[in-house]
């Protein structure tokens, strides 16, 4: 959780801390993306059978195919003895990579059981990478709920590929890196918008392909694609590359932000980039005009889920004229969101963790014309005559970026849109 | 350990939380790390439920662990009893919380709450979402019912007989429909509802289960143990026939009418059901044979054997059921149809099953229909673990004379229907009836390229079309039991050739038959010693397979 990080950005408004039961995914949830970006990869939970019944309750419903994760469920034997753990742990992985000789990277991912009973899966990694190298590297990270919450999962994903990125000279020409997985078409746009600005050296984190990490040097420098990537973006410091800061790429604001400021530490001509990006911002703000009528002076509460909030409170506050009544995250991570928290409306009510139970008191009060929440407050939430929005189609839409900021205020505008065209 | 990619039951706490949110007014304290709150949208999302489940969850993360979770435990209890004021509160633990020992059951009792609490020990590592939620029940009924509740005495009363109903839960596989159904039926009858449990009971309408003549056990994966025990307790019969199918539902009526003193000819006699005579019409005569694979809880597996057998005349290829608990009652079934049981919670293994049986027909759960997904086999579901689409907005029981309509119509619509099959053969040609193009009434039903199963013919335009598919919705098909490269052009299992002329005339066998032909082929090619099939081992084969 609190990732030690200097407290840059406390000059924003006071925020309210909770502590009470969470509403909220934990981070094995980052593997329903992450396998699907990472194609050379599988991700084996070491859990339990709540593990396993998560990720089918939260991926079933969107994945027909046989998918690239599965669960290595610990039974009784299992706790008898960590001995007899690991040895059943090798059982499994075999298993696995008989079955799937595909497979080129496997992510070893520890669970609450698998934390609380310290099965060191660093040293599992450790001996089965050794014994299955060099066809299939063997890496891990926990996406347990004692440890992580929902979006964190990709943060340790993302951590744990940081010392395998290979090491570049000192004298390397400048790169650059785009961290934070990104749906395929945003992340082809973005690189076709930097080759148009001038860099030219860009490459992604995670890669579609582990085997593709990008190279990190004196050199590199990288922006966040996603605010949650606290203990990624540290690990790279580690590494020497340095981070580039910028308000998050959405809506025509943020994305400018993150491109220009890019550009600028690539020491590219302001005039040339303000000219390039001209015709996708009025595109932009042409696809935003129409949402901007139905979003405007509307009210809106952002339940915490996926660190999302802020900059997409900050987007529909400064470009759609909504008013945020609470912005709640899981964790507020004020380094990465200086900027953010600077171009948020004065006075907004953020509040960062979470007490279910208090929030919905409060959401009851306000009664906001949309609550943004996690899947299981949706249904009792409109059933109470709230509209609401899925807070996880935020993280599973292409939103970044210029050319979906339409899309973007649409997922918000749409619950409204709904609720005026029903007559039943 | 055990490598799972889906799994048929939850763990036993999620077993817990269906009957704790089928039942009215009692809350259920789980000791649990964050992130298990996602069960939550499985009664919200899945059941489309318009209230969160009664469940507190204590959440507890990693640097709680150093301090004292137990402190955690007892604020959630209080807060919860604070807000929710509950008439009854359960106690339990998640798997995390079973490891860090915290004792839930010890905790509240010394903190003396004043309503019953009733502490649950659920080993998650030993056992599943079914046992679980039995257990609950059963504790429960055995904390609450009250036992100087007796039945009033019918003749002085001139009372009709009382049945419980018991078994029903949240997240049920139509178990809402259901209750509405068999209380219908039993009214008919002539005899009343006491109490349904523990679907819409309070800790109140429980105290009083004693006041029943007697049980119905309407799902025994849940209800059987609590029945059991009023059984012994309270000296209550028990109605064990569970009334899916036409035969079966007679059967339930005749056991109830004994127990309760009824006459059940009336009912009998009226036929409730359209089911039989649709069976009976002419049109059905294409459903002579079909052979279905059926799998799913026990209960609602055997059930489907039965129905598939004698009410629909389709032919038993596959059976098996993913509750051990209950395999007896499978093993039994599987005799009577001449197969094999599958006893197994490993979907792999069904899979697996499903693609050697190449039945024409799926009867599952939800894992079933993402399998008959990945072979283009028709399929409908009999079972939980569901999807969000089996909890559908109109009235569609299972059980009762209602129940054998609604299946009627799900196991026959999936299929190509009466003259189609006919028209099929003899207009293969005809782009509409194309392989890709399948049965005329489900326009979706054929995933082209998927390419296993019946539709194996290794096409040229039909792979062409699935790579293109494979791009659009960037899921890759990853065989599971072939090399990843499939087998060449041609050559079938253990290096049998097929001639061109030979495949040619494979191809015209309609997508739905072809697999099942192929396969025919390829064994009698194999027990001749026939090395090439030619034209005439095809129909060598079809010779010696018919029936």
């Amino acid at each position: 959780m609190p990732q030690g990080a200097a407290a840059n950005g406390s000059d924003c408004a006071p925020v309210l801390k909770e502590k009470g039961q969470r509403e909220v995914f934990c981070g094995l949830t980052g593997i329903i993306w992450l396998h699907r970006k990472i194609q050379d990869a599988f991700f084996l939970i070491v859990g339990s059978r709540t593990c396993a019944h998560l990720m089918q309750s939260a991926a079933g419903v969107m994945i027909f195919a046989e998918p690239r994760f599965g669960t290595a469920i610990m039974e009784e034997r299992d706790l008898a003895g960590l001995a007899d753990a690991n040895e059943e742990l090798d059982r499994i992985v075999n298993q696995l990579l008989e079955r799937r000789p595909e497979i080129k990277t496997l992510f070893l991912v520890g669970s609450c059981p698998s934390e609380v009973i310290k099965l060191d899966l660093a040293k599992a990694a450790q001996r089965l990478g050794g014994q299955y190298a060099p066809n299939v590297r063997v890496l891990n990270y926990s996406g347990s709920g004692i440890e992580t919450t929902f979006t964190e999962g990709e943060d340790a994903c993302l951590a744990s590929l940081v010392p395998e990125m290979p090491t570049l000279p000192e004298d390397a020409p400048k790169n650059l890196i785009l961290v934070g997985s990104l749906p395929d078409i945003v992340e082809d746009q973005f690189m076709r918008l930097f080759a148009k600005i001038g860099i030219d050296n860009v490459a992604s984190l995670p890669e579609r392909s582990v085997d593709k990490l990008p190279g990190i040097g004196p050199n590199t420098h990288f922006l966040l694609a996603q605010p949650f990537l606290g203990d990624t973006g540290q690990r790279l410091l580690e590494r020497g590359a340095k981070r580039i800061d910028a308000l998050f790429p959405f809506g025509v604001e943020g994305t400018t932000d993150w491109l220009t400021a890019a550009a600028t530490t690539f020491g590219i001509d302001a005039g040339h980039v303000a000219e390039v990006l001209l015709p996708y911002q009025e595109r932009a703000r042409r696809g935003l005009q129409h949402q901007r009528e139905r979003l405007e002076g509307k009210t809106i509460f952002f339940m915490p889920d996926s660190q999302l909030e802020v900059p997409l409170a900050r987007f529909l506050a400064n470009e759609m004229g909504t008013v945020l009544t609470e912005v709640g995250t899981p964790y507020l991570h004020r380094t990465h969101l200086t900027k953010e928290l600077e171009h948020m409306p004065p006075g907004v009510q953020l509040s960062e963790g979470q007490h279910v139970d208090k929030q919905l008191e409060r959401v009851r009060a306000t009664k906001p014309d949309l609550t943004v929440c996690g899947l299981g407050l949706a249904n009792p939430l409109e059933n109470e005559g709230l509209s609401t929005k899925w807070a996880i189609e935020l993280v599973f839409s292409p939103i970044h970026g210029f050319d979906q900021a339409g899309d973007l205020a649409e997922l918000f505008a749409r619950p409204m849109r709904r609720r005026d065209v029903l007559k039943v | 350990m055990q490598l799972a990619v889906w799994t048929y039951e939850g763990p036993p706490h999620v077993g817990a939380m269906r009957v704790a949110t089928g039942m009215k007014g009692v809350h259920y304290l789980l000791h649990s790390p964050q992130g298990d709150t996602y069960a939550d949208l499985l009664f919200t999302m899945i059941e489309r439920r318009d209230h969160r489940p009664p469940v507190t969850y204590t959440t507890f993360q990693a640097r709680d662990l150093g301090k004292d979770t137990s402190q955690l435990f007892q604020d959630a209890a209080l807060d919860s009893l604070e807000r929710f004021k509950p008439d009854a509160m359960l106690v339990g633990a998640s798997c995390t919380a079973e490891l860090i020992q915290d004792d839930p059951a010890g905790l509240i009792e010394k903190m003396g709450l004043p309503i019953p609490v009733i502490p649950l020990e659920l080993p998650s590592y030993q056992r599943k979402e079914n046992w679980g939620a039995a257990e609950t029940f059963y504790q429960i009924v055995r904390s609450l019912a009250d036992k100087e509740r007796t039945p009033s005495d019918r003749e002085a009363t001139g009372r009709r007989p009382l049945a419980n109903l018991l078994g029903p839960t949240a997240l049920g596989f139509r178990h809402r429909d259901d209750i509405v159904e068999i209380t219908r039926l039993l009214d008919g009858l002539g005899v009343d509802v006491n109490v349904t449990a523990p679907m819409g009971a309070t800790a109140a309408d429980i105290a009083r289960l004693g006041e029943a003549d007697f049980n119905i056990v309407m799902y025994p994966e849940i209800g059987e143990m609590a029945a059991d025990y009023l059984k012994r307790t309270f000296r209550q019969p028990m109605v064990k026939t569970v009334p899916i199918g036409i035969g079966a539902t007679q059967d339930f009526v005749r056991e109830v009418a004994e127990i309760a003193g009824v006459d059940p000819e009336p009912m009998l006699e009226r036929n409730l059901s359209r089911m039989s005579w649709w069976s009976r019409s002419i049109d059905s005569n294409y459903l002579t044979g079909k052979r279905v694979f059926i799998f799913g809880d026990a209960t609602h597996a055997v059930a489907a054997a039965r129905i598939a057998s004698e009410e629909l005349g389709y032919k038993v290829c596959g059976f098996g059921c993913y509750n051990r608990e209950f395999a007896r009652d499978v093993r039994a079934a599987a005799k009577k149809y001449d197969v094999e049981p599958l006893i197994t919670d490993d979907h792999l293994a069904v899979e697996k099953a499903i693609e050697e049986a190449q039945p024409e027909l799926i009867l599952g759960t939800q894992m079933e229909r993402h399998i008959a997904k990945r072979f283009s086999l028709p399929c409908a579901v009999i079972s939980a673990p569901v999807h969000v689409q089996d909890f559908p907005a109109r009235f569609s029981p299972q059980m009762g004379f209602e129940g054998a309509n609604v299946i009627f119509d799900d196991w026959v619509h999936p299929l190509v229907m009466g003259l189609e099959e006919h028209l099929l053969t003899m207009f293969r040609d005809d782009f509409e009836f194309s392989d890709e193009a399948g049965p005329s009434h489900l326009g979706h039903s054929i995933l082209p390229g998927t390419g296993r199963g019946t539709v194996e013919d290794g096409g040229g335009a039909q792979a062409v079309r699935s790579d293109h598919q494979n791009k659009e919705t960037t899921l890759p098909h990853v065989p599971l039991h072939q090399p990843a490269a499939g087998p060449p052009p041609h050559a079938g299992e253990d290096e049998t050739i097929w001639t061109d002329e030979a495949m040619k005339e494979l191809k015209k066998i309609p997508f739905f038959v072809r697999g099942k032909a192929r396969r025919n082929t390829e064994t009698y090619a194999a027990e001749h010693g026939v090395t090439t099939i030619e034209l005439d081992t095809l129909y060598d084969a079809k010779a010696h397979y018919a029936k």
